[in-house]
């Protein structure tokens, strides 16, 4: 099978108009008698699914939470970037995406890009409209901030809870639908199978999760807004639910899976405290606007930060990275402080923390703002670092709050102690430019999808994919293939198709149940993420991914001998649940680790250790990899390699700087 | 530290529950949702059921989380969710009991687990701005005063986790709908649907079984974002105008 990319023609800032003003589109009659699946609701899902049926088509949505506000993309906390030029710095849609291009080190479409940048104004107002209280100054103008990787201002934020504000517009939308008839809302649903008839996605089997029965939905579209797979780590900032179940079932349907091995790191989480962790706490990168990244210069430290001399302190990302400072890219900022945690700088109990350290900005840049505000004449350090907390607590109140809570230390008084962990997946479904999968009918949107984040995505910018395609893209670009469905009955859900996946489903149910032996699922998912944090995180080689294979195979064939799952299959049973989603993870790491095996650069994210310039950054090789591995799924967890080449015709590649 | 649980045990929505008695071994460091990890991977392997509870992101936004501890939906500290409760708060030795969300309006699922769909049911009634995609005017071209948009954002950081119907003796809902119509009625973007969305949504509310105020203020107590009283006084504001107004 050829890969079709369906980029269309043109330069790349007329591609999506021209595409808009040329795309089949399907008149108001007819889309009331297509249905489109929704699966997920989060900022993808959920605006995808409002928009759909804004428009008139029937929807069903689906979410395994308890209602569809709990989507993950809630607890996103620093902004969305969007290409307003509000500040008057320079932005522009071209700046926009170079800056993602570059941040995704040249391993993401340009097309699909350069289309992100261009709806992203749209979003704002989009959210703004929808009664969003994005942060504002004084005069009443949306107030923006700078994140990693770019020079310009154009993050729109709501204190550290933008993803909450922004998912709970979405939502409201989607309920509103719910509400006018247009949408039918399943929660606690999740998906267990895709159905095809004539290899197109025709429906889902769904499972209950409260009485545990399977059920049959048809289709004449079906949209995955499933999120990412950082969960396969066991140990990350997903929420504890966050899994790749859809996708993977996609997958094996025939969905190919788009750079499986590129996954973030986020440099700036609450350490691991002990081996009872069940997941870690991101702190917002809004933080390295303010906060100074340090390790002590000496090794084993003993004397406590604050004591600790200007001069003995090693602000190693403004030393390496002088442009950029404390604001450089999430992959390069996580392996530097692994870097300096390898060489035995490290801070905390575990030595695996570095400071995150407020009080410079606090002192200097807000206290002698407000000091000069308020008229303060020659204020004491003491007065200014007072005047700087107010501000501090103003804009980063809930996330200081939060780290206080955890931690049980003050992050207005002691730097912050900091960690890169697993926080979101650049892979996923590969996608053509109209999101659709392999599987024709079969679409994949937001993280879900692999498509515009190349190998290292920019903060703040998953809000923007999630809410681009479900509010601006798919809205078009369905139409291109349901304009043809529109002579497509409804299937009976008594179709074969329907009975054979739901058998399948049943089937695989029953043998998990059946096993009955001594393992909790849990056990299994954490040596699991043990297996993938080591050999297929930060730092990856041959001879480790080589390992976790043979490591992975050994524990899957265990976890089908000797799992226990409690209760039984017709009642509410979270074990049975997570059983079904570990099952998954434990084919998904072995896909990601010969991935990651087969990309022999370092690129983004993934660093393989046996590529890397003298100076320890990434070494690409464009040459080789200049493209997206998608995998195609064969029997048995045997896997086809495709290719991919991507073009620059815009931007001229080069080794990424940040210096 | 030692820590014995009461835990309230119920099969599904029909079956009468009860209380059952736990012994856990909990470290100071662990969430309290740790805890209950811990106990229920002990129970699997005692080959017994484990205890069904609500979670999801465990940071304290999803509003997943809803446990009712000694007494207190998520726990004795303020302005917290469960998720975010360490057993740094407890004592070694002490006795704590768990139990769901009770109110009619919310039928316990399993367990802690409960079914907050009429919660839902009130977004769809009204809690929104009818503005369809691609409707909207350049972000800036209406400006909203800071206090505004500081204030409704205030309102708008609700996570939906129902403690306080939990917390008030007549399961009211009038923090909860307080907040969402407190945001959008400040906000201009709120104003041609206002008075037609606090009734509808009032009107929802009543329909769930979602008992009346009597203004104890235990709701706004025990909310972990602490979204203050003043949007029921607010809520009941915008509902005698809308209501004055022949709505």
């Amino acid at each position: 099978m050829k890969l079709e990319s369906k980029i269309p023609q043109g330069s790349v800032d007329t591609k999506w108009t021209q595409y808009k003003s040329s795309v089949s589109l399907v008149n108001p009659a007819n889309k009331r008698s297509l249905h489109v699946i929704v699966v997920g609701t989060g900022l993808a899902g959920a605006s995808a699914a409002a928009t759909l049926a804004e428009m008139g088509y029937k929807v069903s949505a689906f979410c395994f939470q308890d209602s569809p506000r709990r989507a993950h993309s809630i607890a996103a906390q620093g902004g969305i970037n969007a290409a307003k030029n509000y500040q008057n710095d320079g932005d522009s849609v071209y700046r926009l995406f170079y800056d993602t291009i570059k941040g995704g080190d040249y391993r993401a479409r340009e097309a699909n890009v350069h289309r992100l940048a261009e709806v992203s104004t749209n979003i704002i107002d989009q959210c703004v409209a929808q009664g969003v209280p994005f942060a504002r100054e004084y005069g009443g103008t949306l107030s923006n901030r700078s994140f990693g990787g770019t020079q310009v201002q154009r993050t729109f934020y709501a204190a550290g809870q933008t993803g909450q504000q922004l998912l709970l517009g979405a939502y409201s939308a989607l309920e509103r639908q719910v509400g006018l008839g247009n949408v039918t809302m399943y929660s606690r649903h999740e998906m267990v199978e895709v159905v095809k008839i004539d290899g197109k996605a025709r429906g889902i089997i769904a499972r209950d999760l409260v009485s545990g029965k399977l059920e049959r939905h048809f289709g004449h579209a079906v949209l995955l807004c499933t999120g990412g797979y950082g969960n396969v780590f066991y140990l990350s900032t997903n929420a504890m639910g966050s899994n790749v179940t859809a996708a993977w079932k996609a997958h094996r349907a025939g969905a190919f899976f788009g750079n499986p091995c590129f996954t973030q790191i986020h440099p700036t989480c609450i350490p691991v405290s002990g081996h009872y962790q069940s997941k870690l706490t991101l702190m917002s990168e809004s933080l390295r606007n303010d906060g100074r990244i340090w390790v002590p210069k000496k090794k084993d430290e003993t004397r406590q930060p604050n004591d600790i001399p200007e001069d003995e302190r090693d602000y190693y990302l403004e030393r390496r990275y002088p442009a950029f400072g404390n604001l450089v890219p999430r992959d390069i900022a996580s392996r530097a402080a692994k870097e300096r945690c390898d060489a035995g700088y490290g801070v905390g109990t575990t030595k695996m923390a570095v400071y995150l350290d407020f009080k410079y900005n606090m002192i200097n840049k807000y206290g002698r703002t407000e000091a000069s505000k308020r008229g303060i004449q020659n204020p004491s350090e003491d007065v200014l670092l007072e005047l700087g907390k107010e501000i501090a607590k103003e804009k980063y109140g809930n996330l200081f709050d939060m780290y206080k809570q955890i931690t049980a230390e003050d992050p207005y008084e002691v730097p912050m102690k900091i960690y890169p962990a697993v926080h979101y997946t650049m892979g996923g479904l590969w996608v053509d430019y109209e999101l659709q999968t392999t599987v024709p009918g079969l679409y994949a949107l937001g993280e879900a999808n692999f498509s515009d984040h190349g190998a290292n995505r920019l903060g703040a910018s998953a809000l923007m994919q999630g809410l681009a395609d479900g509010y601006f893209i798919i809205p078009y670009t369905l139409g291109s293939y349901l304009s043809k469905e529109i002579h497509t009955k409804p299937i009976s859900t008594d179709h074969e198709a329907f009975v054979e996946a739901e058998k399948k489903v049943s089937d695989r149910i029953n043998q998990l149940m059946g096993i009955q032996g001594k393992r909790t699922v849990e056990s299994y998912h954490r040596e699991l993420g043990l297996i993938m944090w080591d050999k297929c995180g930060m730092a990856r080689n041959e001879k480790g991914l080589k390992e976790a294979i043979d490591q992975i195979r050994a524990l899957r064939d265990d976890f089908y001998k000797n799992v226990r799952i409690p209760g039984s299959v017709d009642e509410f049973n979270p074990e049975l649940d997570k059983a079904g989603r570990v099952a998954d993870f434990l084919e998904l790491g072995e896909l990601m680790c010969w991935d990651a095996l087969n990309r022999n650069e370092s690129c983004g994210g993934h660093f393989r250790e046996e590529y890397q310039t003298e100076e320890g950054e990434a070494l690409r090789d464009d040459e080789n990899f200049k493209n997206v591995f998608a995998w195609e799924y064969k029997e048995n967890n045997q896997w086809e390699l495709h290719k991919e080449e991507l073009n620059y015709e815009n931007i001229k590649i080069q080794q990424r700087s940040y210096k | 530290m030692n820590i014995n649980l009461k835990v309230w045990r119920q099969r599904n929505q029909n079956s009468e529950g009860r209380f059952e008695e736990y012994k856990v071994q909990a470290s100071p460091d662990m969430s309290f949702l740790e805890m209950f990890d811990v106990l229920n991977e002990q129970l699997i392997e005692d080959g017994k059921d484990p205890v069904a509870f609500d979670h999801d992101c465990r940071e304290g936004i999803c509003g997943m989380c809803s446990m009712v501890i000694n007494g207190r939906p998520h726990g004795p500290k303020q302005g917290v969710t469960t998720c975010q409760l360490h057993m740094r708060s407890f004592s070694e030795g002490d006795t704590i009991v768990v139990e769901p969300w009770r109110a009619n309006a919310f039928p316990v699922i399993k367990d802690l687990s409960v079914n907050r769909g009429a919660f839902d049911r009130i977004i769809a009634s009204g809690g929104y701005v009818s503005v369809n995609t691609g409707n909207a005017v350049d972000a800036n071209s209406i400006l909203i005063p800071k206090e505004v948009a500081d204030e409704a954002f205030e309102a708008a950081t609700c996570i939906g986790c129902g403690a306080c119907v939990s917390a008030c003796k007549n399961a009211s809902a009038m923090l909860f709908v307080g907040a969402k119509v407190t945001q959008l009625s400040m906000l201009p973007q709120g104003q041609p649907e206002r008075q037609a969305r606090v009734v509808a949504m009032v009107n929802q509310m009543d329909a769930e079984g979602f008992g009346a105020c009597t203004n104890t203020g235990a709701c706004a107590a025990e909310c972990p974002k602490q979204i203050p009283l003043s949007v029921i006084a607010n809520l009941n504001r915008e509902y005698y105008k809308a209501k004055l107004n022949g709505k």
